[in-house]
């Protein structure tokens, strides 16, 4: 826990406002309430736990939280982001046309829509696997070769991003004709989601890859606390904050099929955290720009501080290095921005070192070549950070629309 | 038609009373597992009658095949103030449709055999159609049914009324339905012991 966060839940926390509506619906305290932790640590004599039976507490289970499927905007994307994702990319057979899409997709939504609110699959041979949410959430994205099959129009921006001198690409982590996203606080429901839709794709599609990533399990830190990678760094300080007009111009499309939609650019960042570990925290946070221990930019006190890019050292350095990492990819132009829905991995380690950890790297943006491009091409060209950070894997999704309960996820393309 | 699928395992609690409708010669809906008890219809017998509402039908689904024999299935609600009895099922994919029932045979394995007669919902009841359960059996059909494609069947009821259901064709790995006739459920023993803890027999 940082300086710059409360200590207590005693706050209002933002995940609870979202999925009020949820929690209530369960017959619980809804809304706005004190953090489990802090009531853990003033709830009165625990009973017995061999015969104590589970009770959920004042909030409710949060196996119980639903996040609404339906809607303008797919779900993943503005609703909070939970501990747990997963990231599966699928190729299409080659004899998929595009009423087999068409099919592909009015199934998957069909999943996706029943597992969100708690119901079993159609043809769900674990359905009671489906019954704890824990705030699942689906996503579907769209690769070129989904959209080349469902006869277009193809986003300009939709393709392969550009290679990167740093890029060290393995077709294993890369590209993809559709994306399923599913996260969820819980991994058992996570698992059982990932399953159901995988069954349902079978006929369809070939697994091309996928990559788990995770968080603070749900409960160990206020919700809304900005994630730490692996590197210890505070990772996502300055993101649009969703419900708001910046969010909406930054990530939101308004353009034909994919109104309502957006676009993804997911890139697998290897970090390196044996040599990291050769680095004093100033030297990190001297890369980073902020300091390692709260996320504060190196001119200010806390995480939520601007940056001064000017301020001078008595040496005449400006204190934050141009080529630290939040130097290089603030933005240059005010439509610069992006939102970051990123995500820990950390796998056996299969060379010489004793990890396999890195950043699956989400950044959703209404165009990928006006918003992210330009920050991803300042990082390349140069970046502190890039010493110990190696982008791995590399994918472009475009993000359709939600749908309402009558409609299916893609049908603005494929209808 | 006397099948048995080669490895069934579910809760048996709800078919614990079946009495195997095909060599029963006093079957009554009754003794079926779409209700329970005699018990039960003496209850809705006290039911004052009111204008009939509707049966629905909730998560109709049909299992994807080439061609052959596949099943459909879903949950049929009563709620209207009388007992219905389903009669038979058609749809344009298969051009032999027959309503299945699943009772476990001597051996402990699951027979599959057409329902006679229909299954009765009583008033408030639900029929449950499910793999390793009643379901409608596709006999013959010869255009493939794709993953994702939807199946229009019309179920009737025995008073003549009929219902238009739309049933989201889905892959699924159970459900096989290539069986393989197996003469030793043809006997005519009806017992059952009342065991709740039986699963299936591989065959």
């Amino acid at each position: 826990m940082t300086d710059s966060q409360p200590h207590s839940g005693a706050g209002t926390s933002r995940r609870r406002l979202l999925l009020g509506g949820a929690a209530a619906g369960v017959g619980m305290a809804a809304g706005v309430g004190a953090d489990r932790l802090a009531l853990a640590a003033t709830s009165p004599a625990q009973p017995d736990p061999v015969t104590a039976e589970a009770t959920p507490d004042t909030t409710g289970l949060n196996g119980a939280q639903t996040v609404p499927f339906h809607g303008r905007h797919q779900a993943g994307i503005a609703t909070p982001i939970a501990a747990y994702a997963a990231y599966v990319a699928l190729d299409l057979h080659d004899d998929v046309d595009r009423d087999g899409l068409r099919r592909l997709m009015r199934i998957l939504t069909d999943d996706a829509r029943r597992l969100s609110a708690g119901q079993a699959a159609l043809a769900d041979t674990e359905p009671e696997l489906a019954e704890v949410t824990a705030g699942l959430t689906v996503t579907f994205g769209f690769g070129p070769g989904f959209v080349t099959r469902a006869g277009g129009p193809m986003p300009s921006w939709l393709a392969p991003l550009p290679a990167f001198e740093i890029d060290a690409l393995d077709p294993a982590w890369s590209d993809g004709d559709l994306l399923m996203i599913v996260s969820a606080d819980d991994q058992v429901t996570v698992a059982h989601a990932v399953r159901m839709l995988m069954k349902d794709s079978r006929s369809f599609t070939t697994p091309r890859w996928r990559q788990d990533g995770f968080r603070r399990a749900y409960g160990s830190e206020v919700s809304g606390t900005t994630m730490r990678n692996l590197f210890g760094q505070v990772d996502g300080t300055t993101n649009p904050e969703p419900g708001t007009a910046d969010f909406d111009s930054v990530v939101w499309s308004d353009d034909g099929w994919l109104a309502g939609g957006t676009s993804l650019a997911l890139r697998r960042i290897r970090m390196n955290l044996d040599t990291w570990d050769e680095v004093d925290p100033t030297g990190r946070s001297f890369s980073v720009g902020r300091r390692i221990s709260d996320g504060a930019p190196l001119t200010g006190n806390k995480e939520g501080d601007l940056p001064d890019f000017d301020a001078k050292t008595p040496a005449g350095r400006t204190v934050i290095s141009p080529v630290s990492h939040i130097a290089r990819s603030r933005p240059e132009q005010p439509h610069e921005v992006i939102f970051r829905r990123g995500y820990n991995y950390d796998l056996p380690p299969d060379g010489d070192g004793v990890s396999e950890s890195g950043l699956i790297f989400a950044s959703f943006q209404a165009d990928v070549t006006r918003q992210f491009l330009p920050i991803q091409q300042r990082l390349a060209d140069a970046d502190l950070l890039n010493t110990w950070t190696t982008p791995i894997g590399s994918a472009v999704f475009a993000i359709p629309p939600g749908c309402d309960e009558g409609g299916y996820i893609g049908q603005t393309l494929l209808g | 038609m006397n099948v048995v699928t080669p490895v069934m395992r579910f809760a048996m609690g709800g078919l614990v009373a079946v009495t195997l409708a095909a060599c029963s010669t006093d079957s009554t809906p009754a003794e079926t597992s779409a209700t329970p008890t005699q018990t039960s219809q003496a209850a809705d017998a006290a039911h004052s009658e009111t204008a009939a509402h509707a049966v629905t039908v909730t998560d109709a689904w049909v299992k994807t095949t080439e061609e052959g024999m596949t099943a459909a299935f879903g949950e049929l609600v009563n709620s209207t103030d009388e007992a219905v009895v389903l009669v038979s099922a058609s749809t344009p994919a298969s051009g032999m449709v027959e309503l299945h029932e699943t009772s476990m045979d001597d051996a402990g394995g699951m027979s599959m055999s057409e329902k006679e007669g229909g299954f009765t919902i009583e008033s408030g009841d639900s029929l449950v159609l499910e793999p390793g359960g009643n379901h409608i059996m596709l006999m013959d059909v010869t255009t493939p049914i794709l993953a994702g494609d939807t199946v229009a069947l019309t179920l009737t009821f025995e008073d003549g009324t009929t219902l238009d259901i739309e049933a989201a064709a889905k892959d699924f790995a159970g459900a096989n339905e290539e069986y393989v006739e197996d003469e030793d459920s043809m006997d005519m023993d009806h017992s059952s012991d009342g065991s709740d803890d039986h699963s299936g027999h591989d065959h």
